[in-house]
């Protein structure tokens, strides 16, 4: 008999190398289906980032962004919303941030770049908002309104460019005039901005928030079993709201690092579906600050080497939405495996009779 | 002013098919207890290879208009066994239906745009379905034109509402779909296969959202891209909300919504000075006022809705 702890373990283990190996063979199976080149692929996605230092800062560009955001999808995630509307407060998010930064041009930076901040959390957390009072009070899904969302968002945000926003001097294509440099975050290497240290000291203040204060243990109660919480006496609804505040703060924050540190300018497809690849990032990260960041560095990574695929190997990049997809998927389906009791119980018997075929127990005389 | 009336009328009635049509399929798998968010990636995955049978058929030469039949068949083909696939998940392993759904679409939406690019490069335009109308008929003044100048999927996708009407609530197997969406615990004392049913009603509700999504690309646009479905997916399950889970108001509910939006595409069309933004956002809008006004309906929901069925768990 194996000691239970010890069995726990081992099964652990063992469902989590099977999920890795079950997201890999679905991949290639797609990967199959378009003639690619499996080993070529996966070393250009995976591996090539790793060779040079323009490819590993460049895989970070793409990480702060999804670390921020997940870092809301995860607040929100603990407080029993699935928030996939990642996407449409990050462009209300763009949308404020440029909005400030093109009235104002002529502040000095220690003045604007905080004003243009608070404007695109401002921004977040009003399209947060709508969601979570709409859940809190009259019980609607926020998957289906914060998808909603997205789409409205999405077309204010190319209203905005194509009119008020607009480059006078090109009037070709829909982006904006380059932002005053008192709205723009500093660069350490290549594209690598600042932002970076913003996502850090988030994931700390998240941690603390979630874990260390009351606010964030009523957020997790609200989460877990809202009717226990509010027999607690946890005004459920007002927690419900609050988090989905944050979560679309935190969206509109990387949409002004994102638009202050990388493009320092209003362009199209800014949000770069990073609003739903940080869903996964929140999920793939364990839903914990300490997962979160290294999860996101392994998105940037996938998302980072799409690009360079369909250049080298003709692969599209949309091949990372469907690895995005496979990766929820697995992580859901083994997350039920891992707990499940039956489960269990029938591989540790499986285990028992194959260790006892080796050793027999009772060997008559 | 009368012939804008006439053509929003005209277009919602063959508009309204795709949104109809995955709104019954997504009502079937609500009404078995499964809450189906993979709408979206389903639909896209049957644009797209209901688009490519007929794309080869023409590349070959030998185009005729049963191509388009083929292509609605493989796409019903491939949603039933991605209904199937998404059974796997929620029913046989459990999982949070909610975040696999997401989950879902996002597979479904980005493998059909992987391989749209490995098959067919760039967008292309094909035939697909000719909106020929009912000889004598269509000849009538805005009557013919509203009613009878449409393709025969058209016809044939609003002839569905009443027999989905017919199989959900007049047959054994419908009776069984609302049991096992309402008491899954009382239905399998009773002898039936609550997991079995609830895979059955994923299936068909798979082929529908696969027909809905293949309407769109053959008969609609005659073209695929990526954002061909653009939230269709969603607003179909939020229709089965508003629809009180019923088909005939579903159906009610689907011409309501493409209602807003042929407004916005003879906005674009008439070439008004008004953002359109404006206008393509205004479905998403409704969808979000009637979610919020229509929330008491959800009172009314098949109660074991999103809630696995465990048969070994003691109550």
């Amino acid at each position: 008999m194996m000691s239970n702890k010890r069995f726990m373990f081992l099964y652990r283990l063992g469902v989590t190398l099977l999920a890795v190996l079950a997201v890999f063979v679905m991949s290639s199976m797609v990967l199959l289906m378009i003639n690619a080149d499996l080993s070529k692929t996966y070393y250009t996605m995976i591996i090539k980032p790793f060779t040079n230092s323009i490819h590993i800062t460049e895989v970070i560009v793409r990480a702060i962004p999804l670390c921020i955001i997940a870092l809301g999808v995860c607040v929100a995630y603990r407080s029993g919303i699935i928030n996939i509307g990642a996407e449409g407060q990050m462009a209300m998010g763009v949308i404020c941030f440029t909005g400030v930064a093109l009235s104002l041009p002529s502040l000095p930076k220690v003045v604007l770049l905080p004003l243009c901040f608070i404007a695109a959390i401002l921004g977040g957390a009003i399209w947060g908002f709508i969601p979570g009072i709409l859940k809190a009070k009259l019980k609607v899904s926020e998957l289906l309104s914060t998808v909603m969302l997205n789409y409205i968002a999405a077309q204010a945000y190319s209203l905005c460019l194509r009119t008020i926003y607009m480059d006078p001097t090109d009037k070709a294509t829909p982006q904006s005039t380059r932002l005053a440099s008192g709205a723009h975050l500093s660069r350490l290497s290549g594209r690598l901005h600042t932002g970076v240290i913003i996502a850090i000291v988030l994931a700390v203040i998240v941690y603390f928030l979630m874990w260390k204060t009351s606010t964030g243990y009523k957020l997790r109660a609200s989460g877990a079993s809202e009717r226990a919480a509010k027999y607690g006496g946890i005004n459920v609804a007002k927690y419900v709201c609050l988090a989905a505040i944050i979560s679309g703060a935190f969206a509109g924050l990387a949409g002004g690092v994102e638009i202050a540190g990388v493009h320092r300018r209003a362009i199209e497809g800014i949000t770069n579906n990073y609003g739903f690849a940080g869903v996964v990032v929140a999920l793939f990260g364990g839903l914990h600050p300490l997962g979160i960041v290294p999860a996101s560095y392994f998105f940037g990574l996938l998302i980072y080497g799409s690009t360079l695929i369909s250049g080298e190997t003709g692969v599209p990049a949309n091949i990372v939405g469907v690895m995005e997809g496979i990766i929820i998927i697995v992580i859901v389906v083994s997350q039920m495996i891992l707990n499940n009791k039956y489960y269990q119980d029938k591989v540790k018997r499986w285990i028992d009779k194959k260790l006892n075929k080796h050793t027999p127990k009772e060997v008559k005389p | 002013m009368m012939t804008i009336i006439v053509n929003m009328l005209e277009m919602c009635i063959s508009f309204s098919v795709a949104l109809l049509l995955a709104s019954i399929g997504e009502m079937f798998n609500q009404r078995a207890g499964v809450f189906n968010l993979g709408c979206e990636g389903i639909m896209s995955l049957g644009a797209f290879f209901g688009m490519l049978v007929v794309y080869f058929a023409e590349k070959a030469g030998y185009y005729s208009g049963w191509f388009n039949f083929l292509g609605f068949l493989l796409a019903a083909v491939v949603g039933a066994l991605l209904g199937l696939f998404f059974g796997l998940i929620v029913v046989t392993f459990r999982a949070p239906q909610g975040i696999a759904g997401i989950g879902f679409q996002m597979f479904g939406v980005g493998l059909a745009g992987t391989l749209f690019r490995y098959y067919v490069g760039g967008v292309q335009n094909i035939k697909g379905v000719t909106a020929t109308g009912i000889p004598g008929l269509r000849n009538i003044p805005v009557i013919g034109q509203i009613f009878f100048s449409h393709s025969v999927v058209v016809y044939l996708a609003y002839l569905t509402v009443p027999i989905a009407w017919y199989i959900l609530f007049k047959t054994p197997w419908g009776l069984k779909v609302r049991a096992v969406g309402t008491h899954p615990r009382a239905s399998d004392s009773m002898g039936i296969n609550v997991n079995k049913i609830r895979y059955e009603a994923l299936a068909l509700g798979g082929a529908f959202a696969g027909i809905a999504g293949a309407y769109l690309s053959l008969a609609q646009a005659h073209l695929f891209n990526d954002t061909i479905i653009s939230g269709r997916g969603f607003i179909a399950v939020a229709l089965v909300y508003f629809g009180h889970w019923h088909p005939y108001q579903i159906l009610g509910g689907a011409m309501l919504f493409t209602l807003a939006q042929t407004f916005q595409a003879q906005v674009q069309s008439s070439g008004i000075a008004f953002p359109y933004e404006f206008a393509v956002m205004l479905p998403y809008i409704l969808v979000i006022v009637v979610l919020a006004f229509t929330s008491k309906n959800n009172k009314m929901s098949p109660s074991a809705l999103g809630k696995p069925f465990n048969r070994e768990q003691r109550v």
